[in-house]
């Protein structure tokens, strides 16, 4: 279980998290939804530690997470960032291999099981075709999955996602949501797609201007009344006919 | 790259290093044949018993005594210069840097002039000119790392800043001393040193030089994939487990550490640490699994080379090696930045 405690986070006197508690239960799928600058990626900045808070606690398992060896905590959360920065020219079997940095000693070779991991991570994330290609000539949509692909052979308890379905098409985003939803760990994941998060996760927790404003299910959370103060957006909520989820229909006054 | 390929690379290019030594021992003032070379270092090693050699005193002296130092020389500092320059361009995450970007090279000026125009460190003897130079090197990179730390942690863009910054304010004291100085042969020989020459190579002052190379070769390489996860950035780096302070500090550590006994052994060559992970990652990848074995042997290669064409151009006078390989380098550089398909890292 991850839990985040009394968390606040200040950068030059400006508050950019304020007093942030919740937790997530292991093997839950957990969106954080909320408009441009609440705060999203900053909370998920802090759980993978890229960020130090100001004041509070982030405990996995009841551990304070500020004491885990960073190779243990690599082995217990992989993370799929927002932006792929420019790189050097690795080709993709490369870059999911390095997945599995945080459990090779030093001197130990990739073995046996490393390759499996690796090509079970690659038909997951749906990219083996592409393994001897450089990632760096990769769509964006590609460089995604092959970052999703690379999070999956880590083997973690817990995959955090940064906007994961941004440049992908709508086949793959719907292919990558599937493929989350099915794995068996726990999922934390921003999301700007509120249909999206609608139809895949368990619980979603809502933010505005760094504080949590509401949580709770899909059901529970996104009313039209979420609507329109935290997104100021008119919206109809029915459900979609085929899956049954909850289906947002936005409108503007015009 | 294939695994198969890879190591019939490894192996071609153990046989271009063998050849090109060979080949390398052979050229100079005293034309010499492979056969005659290969039997002396045969026989040197107890192999073929002395009555039996068909090499003259002479021969022998100039192939043992003169020639083999200083390509072996020239091999390691090559290899040396070319894991500097790939580590360090994985640690700042660009590929514009090389070995002396620390600070390395300045400092190791500094040292150098002072031996030669001032006549420190005289007690040392002929020892005082690599002691002062090294000094000088690891004294400027602790004084950019120091100035690069700021809470506890190392930025990259700072460490390259005080580079900058602590190379200049290096280079005016050495340029102040050259300056005042009235001797003409000593200034002369300021600039020899500091574009490099390997004519001190001498059987004596190969082990530290070989000794180190070997455990900073062995030490990077052994972390390879945490060299490729820096290339990742900072924060993926971290997401894969990588203590980011600790591997910055130990990267800082040991290459200045090779940096500093290979200059202080043969000046500061330019342009070879630039220039050879840069040709590896064009033939290999960014993997550095592969760029740092072949890095080694093309930038030995490379600067066996480069030392013969400075021995014999403008023979009997020496050529310094540093004019060799810029001229050498920068064509070959540019072509290759001007090729499209090639990834340079940060800012493009």
């Amino acid at each position: 279980m991850l839990q985040v405690k009394n968390v606040s986070l200040s950068i030059l006197d400006k508050h950019i998290l304020h007093n942030l508690t919740f937790s997530i239960d292991q093997g839950k799928f957990v969106g954080i939804i909320g408009p441009n600058g609440s705060g999203k990626s900053t909370m998920l900045k802090i759980i993978y530690r890229h960020l130090k808070q100001t004041s509070g606690l982030v405990t996995l398992d009841e551990k304070d997470l500020s004491h885990f060896a960073q190779k243990k905590l690599a082995q217990e959360l992989a993370v799929v960032t927002q932006e792929t920065p420019v790189l050097f020219d690795f080709t993709v079997g490369e870059m999911v291999m390095m997945g599995r940095t945080p459990y090779k000693k030093w001197l130990a070779n990739d073995n046996e099981d490393d390759f499996a991991i690796v090509e079970d991570s690659m038909r997951l994330a749906n990219v083996q075709h592409l393994k001897n290609r450089p990632f760096s000539l990769l769509s964006g949509g590609e460089k995604k999955r092959v970052m999703l692909a690379r999070a999956l052979a880590q083997q973690a308890n817990i995959l955090i996602l940064d906007e994961p379905t941004n440049h992908l098409d709508i086949e793959h985003q719907y292919q990558l949501m599937d493929l989350v939803k099915r794995l068996p760990i726990t999922i934390v994941a921003a999301l700007h797609d509120l249909n999206l998060a609608a139809g895949y996760c368990d619980e979603l927790l809502v933010m505005m201007d760094g504080e949590l404003y509401l949580e709770g299910t899909p059901e529970q959370v996104l009313t039209e009344e979420t609507l329109k103060e935290v997104f100021h957006m008119q919206a109809g909520i029915s459900r979609n006919p085929f899956t049954k989820k909850l289906h947002l229909f936005y409108h503007t006054e015009r | 790259m294939s695994k198969v390929r890879f190591l019939f690379l490894i192996w071609a290019l153990i046989g271009g290093l063998l050849a090109t030594m060979t080949f390398a021992v052979m050229v100079g003032s005293v034309d010499l044949t492979p056969s005659l070379i290969w039997e002396v270092l045969l026989q040197k090693l107890g192999f073929v018993s002395e009555a039996e050699a068909a090499a003259s005193k002479p021969q022998s002296v100039i192939i043992w005594e003169i020639r083999f130092p200083r390509i072996i020389l020239a091999a390691i500092v090559g290899a040396a210069l070319s894991i500097s320059g790939a580590a360090i361009q994985a640690l700042v995450k660009n590929s514009i840097a090389d070995p002396y970007i620390l600070g390395v090279s300045s400092g190791a000026s500094v040292g150098a002039t002072s031996v030669i125009l001032l006549g420190a460190f005289g007690a040392l003897g002929v020892y005082a000119l690599s002691f002062a130079a090294f000094l000088g090197a690891i004294l400027s990179v602790s004084i950019v790392f120091f100035l690069a730390r700021v809470n506890g942690r190392t930025s990259v863009i700072r460490l390259l800043l005080a580079g900058i910054a602590v190379s200049m304010v290096l280079s005016a004291i050495t340029n102040f001393i050259l300056m005042m100085s009235k001797q003409q042969g000593g200034i002369q020989a300021v600039m020899h040193w500091m574009l490099g020459s390997l004519a001190g190579a001498k059987w004596s002052n190969l082990g530290i030089p070989f000794f180190t190379l070997l455990l900073v070769f062995i030490l990077l390489f052994s972390h390879y994939r945490q060299l490729n996860a820096l290339l990742l950035g900072e924060e993926t780096a971290a997401t894969l487990g990588i203590s980011l302070d600790g591997f910055r500090i130990f990267i800082i550590l040991f290459v200045s550490l090779l940096t500093g006994v290979v200059v202080a052994v043969s000046g500061s060559i330019g342009f070879v640490g630039l220039i050879v992970p840069h040709i590896v990652r064009m033939m290999v990848g960014s993997n550095y699994k592969l760029v740092l074995p072949v890095s080694a042997l093309i930038g030995a290669i490379f600067l066996v080379w480069a030392d013969l064409v400075a021995r014999t151009v403008i023979s009997p006078e020496e050529m310094p090696i540093g004019i060799i390989t810029a001229i050498c380098g920068s064509p070959f550089f540019i072509w290759m930045l001007r090729r499209r398909r090639y990834s340079f890292g940060d800012g493009e």
